[in-house]
Formats: C-alpha cells, sequence, structure tokens
C-alpha cells in the first residue's frame, strides 16, 4: 500500500489561489486506506473549498488512479466537468497524480497529499514501512523482516553503533530492526544466519527513472 | 608500515586518542593540540563528522597529523559518500601517506548540525572495510584492477563492551573481521569487570583491541554518557566521587587514569583509547598521571 497523508489544506488553498473551478480526483485504493482520498474525503475536501469561495465542478474517485488504460476510460464520462474545470486537485499518491496528467494533458494538476513509502497497514491509522522496492528482494533467507527498508541507515550486517536499549538511534519509537532479526533467528534457530556477510547492494539493476515490462510477473528485459 | 601496527604487534601497552577537527578551516588549535600530545601517544584518530556535524574532514586532519611527523588514523564514515567516493578518498589518503582506516557507519544526519542532509549509507562498516580490503588486493570493489601497488592499509573498527545483547555486538565483530578489521577501538568502558568480560568474549578473535576511555568532566557529562552510549553504565561509586570532587574534572580524569592502569596493569586489553571530546587539551594532564 501506498501511504499518503493530507497536505494541511491552508497549502492546498495557496496553490489552488488563482483558480476558481476545481474537479477533485480521488483513488479506491492507497488513498481510501490512508484516509486521504477516498469518497468520504473527496466529499470533505469539496465542502472545504466551496465553503472557501471555489467552486467544485465535478468528482471522482478512480478505481484506482494509477492504472492508465482504466483511468483513461473512466474519466471519459467526466470529460465536461474536467474540460469545464481550471485545475485538478489529486487526492491520490504522486504516482496517481502524474497518471492523472498523462491522460489530462492541458490543465494544472494540484496535489492534496504527500507521498510517504510504501508500507503495511498495522492497523486503522497506523503505518510502517517495510520495502524500498530495491529491486532484488534480499529476503530469500525466509526471515520477513527487511534491514534496509526498516534501518534508517540501511545497515546490512548488523546494528550500528547508536542502538540505545534495543530502540533505533534515529527513532526512539522504533525497536532497532537488527533487534528484531536478532530475536526472530534466535526462535527460529538460525542465529548462525546472522553472521553471513551481506554484500553491498547492487544498485545497477535499479536505474531510475525505469519503465519495466513485466509479462505474468516476469520482468522482460528487452522489449 | 603502519607504526600503530608495529606497536601492537610488538605486545607494548598502545595508546591511541581521539581529536576532532574544528568547524572551520582554521586547524591552528588542532594543531596546538597535535603538538602538545606529541610523543605522548602512538596514533591520532581523527573524526569524519562526529556525531554527523559537518567539521572539517578526516583527511585533511590527518594531513596536518603527519605534518607533525605523528601518525594518524582516519575515520571513515558512510554516511556521506558513496562507495566512489569512499574508494577515491582511500587511495588518495594512502597516496598522502595515511596508513590507518578506521571504518564506521556514521551518526544518523538528524543528530547533527545539518539535519537536512541527504544520509548515503551505501556501504555500512561492514562494506566499508570490504571496499578498503579489496583496495588492498589491487582491485575496487566492483572487481575493476587497480594501477601500480596497491595500498597497505592497517585496518580498524569499532566495538561495543556494553552492548546489549554482547552476542550480536560479537557477531558483528567477526563480519568486521572477516571482512578486514584488524584492530578494534571500542565505545568508552567505565567498569573493569565490562571490560574484562568483553575481552574474555574475544579472546580466541585475531585482532588488536584498544578500549575505550571518555573521561568524565562532570557529574552531569556522566549522565550525558550514559544516555549517548548504549549500554553504558556508570557505577554508584564513580557517580558519588564525580558528585564530591572539589574539582571534578581533575577527579573525572583520575578515574580515567585508575582504569588504564587496571587494564595495563592486568594485560587485558593491548591498549587503550581515549576519547576527550572536546577536552583534548586535558589528555596530556591524563597520560602524565599514569
Ligand atoms: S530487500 Fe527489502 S527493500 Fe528490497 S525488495 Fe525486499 S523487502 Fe523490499
Ligand atoms: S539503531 Fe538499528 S535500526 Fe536504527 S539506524 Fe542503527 S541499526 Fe538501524
Amino acid at each position: 500500500m501506498i501511504i499518503t497523508k493530507k497536505k494541511p489544506i491552508e497549502e492546498i488553498l495557496n496553490e489552488l489561489d488563482s483558480y476558481e473551478k476545481i474537479f477533485i480526483v480521488g483513488c479506491t485504493l492507497c488513498a481510501t486506506a490512508s484516509k486521504t482520498g477516498g469518497e468520504e474525503e473527496v466529499r470533505e475536501m469539496k465542502e472545504k473549498l466551496e465553503f472557501s469561495g471555489k467552486r467544485v465542478v465535478g468528482t471522482v474517485v478512480l478505481d484506482p488512479v494509477c492504472n492508465l488504460q482504466k483511468s483513461k476510460l473512466d474519466l471519459k464520462k467526466y470529460v465536461s466537468g474536467i474540460s469545464e474545470s481550471e485545475a485538478l486537485l489529486c487526492m491520490a499518491c504522486g504516482n496517481g497524480l502524474q497518471t492523472l496528467g498523462e491522460i489530462v494533458e492541458d490543465k494544472p494538476i494540484f496535489p492534496a497529499n504527500d507521498t510517504l513509502f510504501l508500507g503495511e497497514v498495522k492497523r486503522f491509522g497506523v503505518f510502517e514501512e517495510r520495502c524500498l522496492q530495491c529491486g532484488k528482494c534480499l529476503l530469500t533467507n525466509g526471515l520477513a523482516i527487511c534491514p534496509l527498508s526498516r534501518c534508517p541507515k540501511g545497515m546490512l550486517n548488523g546494528p550500528c553503533g547508536g542502538a540505545k536499549d534495543g530502540l533505533c538511534e534515529v527513532n526512539q519509537d522504533l525497536k532497532c530492526v537488527w533487534m528484531e532479526i536478532y530475536e526472530r533467528l534466535k526462535r527460529m534457530g538460525r542465529l548462525s544466519d546472522l553472521k553471513k556477510i551481506n554484500l553491498p547492494l547492487d544498485y545497477s539493476i535499479k536505474i531510475r527513472p525505469g519503465q519495466h515490462y513485466v509479462r505474468r510477473g516476469v520482468l522482460n528485459e528487452q522489449t | 608500515m603502519s607504526k600503530l601496527k608495529e606497536k601492537l604487534d610488538s605486545g607494548k601497552f598502545t595508546i591511541t586518542a581521539e581529536i576532532g577537527p574544528p568547524k572551520g578551516s582554521d586547524v591552528s588549535e588542532f594543531r596546538e593540540i597535535v603538538k602538545l600530545l606529541k610523543g605522548k601517544i602512538d596514533a591520532f584518530n581523527v573524526t569524519d563528522g562526529q556525531g554527523a556535524s559537518m567539521k572539517l574532514s578526516s583527511l585533511a586532519g590527518c594531513l596536518v597529523i603527519l605534518s607533525e611527523g605523528e601518525e594518524p588514523v582516519m575515520q571513515m564514515t558512510g554516511r556521506d559518500r558513496n562507495r566512489i567516493a569512499i574508494q577515491s578518498e582511500l587511495l588518495g589518503a594512502y597516496a598522502l601517506g595515511i596508513r590507518n582506516i578506521l571504518a564506521i557507519t556514521g551518526d544518523y544526519p538528524t543528530l547533527g548540525d545539518n539535519p537536512g542532509a541527504k544520509p548515503v549509507y551505501d556501504l555500512d562498516s561492514v562494506g566499508i572495510l570490504l571496499a578498503a580490503s579489496s583496495l588492498m588486493k589491487g582491485r575496487d570493489l566492483a572487481g575493476n584492477l587497480l594501477k601500480g601497488e596497491p595500498p597497505n592499509f592497517y585496518l580498524g573498527a569499532t566495538a561495543n563492551p556494553n552492548f546489549f545483547p554482547i552476542e550480536v555486538e560479537l557477531i558483528k565483530m567477526e563480519k568486521k573481521i572477516e571482512a578486514g578489521a584488524r584492530f578494534f577501538q571500542t565505545q568508552a568502558v567505565y567498569d573493569i569487570n565490562v571490560a574484562e568480560r568483553f575481552m574474555k568474549e574475544v579472546s580466541n578473535f585475531n585482532i588488536k583491541v584498544l578500549l575505550g576511555i571518555i573521561p568524565l568532566r562532570s557529574l552531569k557529562s556522566a549522565q550525558f554518557v550514559s544516555k549517548m552510549i548504549p549500554g553504558v553504565k556508570i557505577s554508584e561509586e564513580v557517580l558519588r566521587r564525580m558528585e564530591n570532587a572539589s574539582d571534578p574534572k581533575i577527579e573525572g580524569l583520575k578515574i580515567a587514569a585508575e582504569l588504564i592502569r587496571k587494564v595495563k596493569e592486568h594485560g587485558l586489553a593491548h591498549g587503550v583509547h581515549i576519547m576527550a571530546i572536546g577536552a583534548e587539551k586535558t589528555v596530556p594532564i591524563l597520560l602524565d598521571m599514569l
């Protein structure tokens, strides 16, 4: 799930300052789960904008925004609203916003959210970053705990010198991920795994920005 | 050849100390400290943006030490450089006469004075050691051949004897050794029992260990040290001594001197590493107490 948070409404209004007619786009998936761009939030946003003197000329919650072909189709029904609008407000993630930009080429599009990370929904309203999409998953060891994404320093070979009482040097609300790894390996009776040196990552497999051709879950190098 | 390695190999009690480079380009005070300690210690560690605070570079500080005829230990963190920068700086350091490298992952930027900096951490401490070891074999980390004689570093790393569970720290040390670390400078210890236990644990590692010493300056600094160093415990007795001392600074140095003497007398470690953190000028007083 892509975790997003709302931008302050003042910031949004500031961005929209010179536009009166606004079209709002939400997203049924991640932004709905993050409570940043589902039906409910889109409705609230509409009220807020109207309260501040804007005219909301249409709203839609796409399923999901980041599917280019599908969104292109789904937006066909909203052409009149979109063409009447002066600007769009996107209540999805940064990716969704850019998908929208590819479809609606001639209108400015503003983000209503800040995109944070790819994470897990721990429980309602609580999210945790779990994967940096490094391009070659290290978790081939059955461990199910990623040090790359869950340690701020991406330590690959054990805790840094900063872990204090099992807590992370950088964020004391979090347990040092290497303590979690240690405890899990211990429970599994595989502590010797901790001794294996993880070599520096190969970032060459992650060329940014990238267009990837995946067929049936397999990445095709040449297409 | 690393003189530090020679000294440690000779089995003689070795003393290193750390000096922080200035936050600015004026190295006169830094040089003054080097002069004060000249001939009194075996090597000078130059920190690399310690506490994630932006300071004059470790490499430049090491050159000042070399120009005073003394031996530097260049600290190299992975916080600010990717593997290309790390390797090229290591080569540069060697070309300029630096032989000792201490590999450290590095404190996180938000803890320092440029909290908005982008952290790099392309290599962790083990990765830095792997890179240096690779250069020593005449190849870079990607396997490309180097021109000419490969560098011959004496590689070091850090350890924390106070870490709990110690098992995790020991495994990490083994990895560092496998990656090329030959000497360790530890986080501060205040308790001879902790030092003893730690040295027993690492006795079958083929390494040299310099136990870390941070002289206390006041009761407050004792609290600070306990907060800063994971796992460190300062005994009631030491705290009481700091509290009742008429001159806490001198008392802190005395306590440190007593600990060093014990380490030396009992042949506990191969030496000590003094970290005065901003009070480097008091180190000669401490050394005179030994
Ligand atoms: S190693 Fe971590 S960051 Fe990389 S793909 Fe696996 S979970 Fe994601
Ligand atoms: S304390 Fe643990 S999680 Fe935090 S930066 Fe250090 S190794 Fe990573």
